[in-house]
């Protein structure tokens, strides 16, 4: 899936699903983090760009699927909230099941959807 | 029950090795995404909000213990120790890794299952009503003819490429379990009324989704020999004439809806005559080779009604009422077929964990010659037990937190995974589920209100089959909010109906209070025995969209919640 052409909402941050395990991972400074925390923040437009850039070279070479930018709030603790609710359950996990997705590895994220 | 022959057996082994390969080349780079991912999909592979997602085919929703305790063991080893059963009588893993799926379809293999058409535009997995071969009031058991179908259908290779998806099902009874018209084509096994001849009744251009439809007759009897050659006419109408250029216009019910029914027939009838029913037909030996397979287990002979079972439920208030609710009754004197709830209230409709299917595995083998069925109600069922067993069984369903009385009743409630799982979800389904649930979790207060079937899908694509709940949920997204739409008057059985919208959207809060108002709409106008769907269908939409729209929240309602 080639990340369609978005128009870019900021700040924003950059997700995709692990190839392997499908697990929801973040772009960061150091490459891919299951840490939504450690997620690289874009806050202009040229940032952005630089993260359609690299989901579409992830894409190619295959380490991740479903790479696409999604835009955030900022949390008092610097933690980027996706504007969506569909974003936030992606993130968090099922909020059916607290033990289950990131939300149960990651205190930071309980009760956020 | 039917076990795989050979044929079967080495084909799925190939095709197990095949995805090995497959997955090997996608992960070492050589296979892109857009080259994999029809592949994947081929296998049953999609990709969820949070994770891969695996579909596993249960063939008319029969299954043995022996396959439930390997689903158990893949749910425990590659999975976060539970399934989710669903409408289509198949059983999803929300957690698998693509890099164990491999493995995960050898050890299905070893069971005789697979993943195969569970997704694409193919003949998917051929449902059928869960009390084939158990219920009273069937004419005949319509699994070997689920079956048949399943063997035709398999990589048939002219229809392996269809505009769209296509779904059948089949029911033995005049009472419609499987909710044939709700399929692109159903099937009613039927007698004929003069002649007495076993044979089918037709109905097709049955879906959901965007496009609701409720499936018209195309033929009203269909001598047993001729189906195949009957469905090869009527698919080769769809695949020649349905649309390519649109895929939400390209079911079959968009073509029959289109042309109308008598000209859809007609085509099919042209088709048909130009074709030699006896060259496709079956091998009769064949034929018989399955009709086997599916004779009924060894019954004991049995007075129609059991003592013991008398004084159990003499004894015992709360099994009394699960005897009451959810057993069904069967063809063989002295058993009955068990509904197995999976609808604890408050609890994920469909959920079963590893140990759950392990309890009802064993309990298969002790009291239902080791056979089990998926419900499209999502819930599993014991076909054949013995009423002098059923307190013994009970009690290791309550053991287990299986044993909720409630099948048909108002906490029963069908459930898409919805955003909680599902990447094309508008909303949340299951905490909608859980709500109403609890809601009305008083077991006498669901008794008293009745049957009642709600059914909710997390977007239009109506994987929950709200349009025909007799109360039907929608999922959407209204300005940045989760937002609920309720239609009333659906019915997915014999009396088909696509259920009518009552007002606008509502929030996810909203939801149980609008549910009580309709239901005190019911209880303040219903006749003596008469059901809620029978109600709306006398009184029509008008009363309940009264309620629906009032905001004050019927009183009676929270003196009970
Ligand atoms: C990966 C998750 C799923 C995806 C991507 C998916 C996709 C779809 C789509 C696109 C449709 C609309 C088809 C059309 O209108 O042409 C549909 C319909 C349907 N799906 Fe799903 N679905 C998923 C999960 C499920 C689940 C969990 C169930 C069972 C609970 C299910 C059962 C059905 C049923 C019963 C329909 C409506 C009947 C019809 O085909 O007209 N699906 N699904
Ligand atoms: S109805 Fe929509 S949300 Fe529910 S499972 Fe189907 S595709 Fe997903």
């Amino acid at each position: 899936m080639a990340p369609a052409k978005q128009k870019i909402l900021l700040p924003a941050i950059l997700l995709a699903n692990d190839l392997l395990d499908g697990d929801v991972v973040f772009w960061t400074e150091q490459g891919w983090s299951i840490d939504p925390a450690q997620a690289l923040v874009a806050r202009d437009v040229a940032a952005a760009e630089r993260l359609q850039q690299v989901a579409a070279e992830a894409l190619a070479r295959g380490a991740v699927v479903d790479a696409y930018l999604v835009d955030v709030a900022l949390r008092e603790d610097g933690l980027p909230v996706p504007n969506h609710f569909r974003e936030r359950f992606k993130i968090a996990g099922p909020s059916i099941r607290p033990d289950l997705g990131k939300q149960a590895a990651f205190a930071h994220l309980r009760g956020r959807a | 029950m039917y076990r795989y022959d050979q044929f079967d057996e080495a084909f799925v082994r190939e095709r197990v090795a095949q995805f090995r390969g497959q997955v090997a080349r996608r992960i070492d780079g050589s296979l892109t995404e857009d080259e994999f991912k029809p592949l994947r999909l081929k296998n049953g592979v999609y990709l969820q909000l949070h994770a891969y997602m695996l579909r596993i085919a249960i063939p008319y929703g029969t299954l043995s213990s022996v396959q439930l305790r390997q689903l158990a063991l893949i749910g425990e080893r590659y999975d976060r120790g539970y399934g989710h059963f669903t409408t289509r009588q198949n059983l999803q893993f929300n957690w698998p890794k693509l890099r164990d799926i491999p493995d995960i379809l050898d050890l299905l293999a070893d069971v005789g299952m697979h993943c195969i058409q569970t997704s694409g535009n193919c003949i998917r997995n051929t449902t059928a009503d869960h009390f084939a071969g158990a219920a009273a009031d069937e004419v005949e058991d319509p699994r070997p003819t689920a079956e048949l179908i399943r063997q035709w259908s398999t990589m048939h290779p002219e229809f392996d490429y269809l505009p769209r998806k296509f779904k059948i099902a089949v029911t033995g009874a005049a009472r419609d379990r499987a909710a044939i018209r709700a399929h692109d084509i159903g099937i009613q096994v039927v007698r004929h009324p003069v002649s007495g001849e076993v044979g089918y009744r037709l109905f097709v251009g049955g879906g959901l989704g965007r496009t609701p439809m409720i499936g018209k007759l195309v033929r009203d009897f269909l001598p047993k020999a001729h189906l195949l050659a009957y469905l090869q006419s009527l698919m080769r109408v769809y695949n020649l004439e349905g649309r390519r250029d649109n895929k939400y216009k390209a079911r079959v019910k968009i073509l029959v809806h289109e042309i109308g029914i008598e000209e859809f027939r007609a085509r099919v009838e042209a088709e048909f005559a130009a074709l030699d029913p006896a060259a496709i037909a079956a091998d009769p030996e064949e034929v018989a080779r399955i009709e086997a397979y599916f004779a009924p287990p060894a019954f004991v002979s049995l007075p129609e009604t059991s003592q013991r079972l008398a004084a159990d439920r003499a004894r015992n208030a709360a099994f009394d009422r699960w005897v009451e609710t959810n057993t069904f009754p069967h063809r063989q004197p002295g058993y009955a077929a068990v509904t197995v709830s999976l609808k604890p209230v408050g609890g994920v409709p469909g959920d079963a964990t590893s140990d759950q299917m392990r309890t009802v595995a064993d309990l298969a083998d002790a009291h239902s010659f080791g056979e089990i069925r998926v419900s499209h109600h999502q819930n599993l069922i014991l076909p054949h037990v013995r009423q002098d067993e059923l307190h013994a069984l009970w009690t290791g369903l309550v053991a287990a937190g299986l044993a909720e009385a409630n099948a048909g009743l108002i906490t029963d409630i069908i459930a898409c995974p919805g955003l909680d799982y599902c990447a094309l979800a508008t909303a949340r389904s299951i905490p909608i589920a859980q709500a109403i649930s609890r809601r009305f979790g008083s077991a006498d207060r669901q008794r008293e209100i009745g049957e009642l079937g709600i059914k909710i899908s997390g977007c239009i694509n109506a994987c929950g089959h709200h349009h025909v709940g007799h109360i039907g949920i929608l999922g959407l997204e209204k300005s940045g909010q989760e937002s609920y739409q309720v239609t009333l008057g659906g019915d997915a059985t014999e009396n088909a109906a696509i259920g009518q919208l009552l007002g606008p959207g509502i929030t996810a809060a909203e939801v149980p209070d609008a549910i009580e108002r309709l239901v005190a709409v019911y209880l303040a106008h219903r006749h003596d025995g008469e059901t809620f769907a029978e109600a709306v269908r006398r009184l029509g939409i008008e009363p309940f969209k009264a309620g629906f729209l009032a905001s004050q929240p019927a009183e009676a309602a929270h003196a009970a919640a």
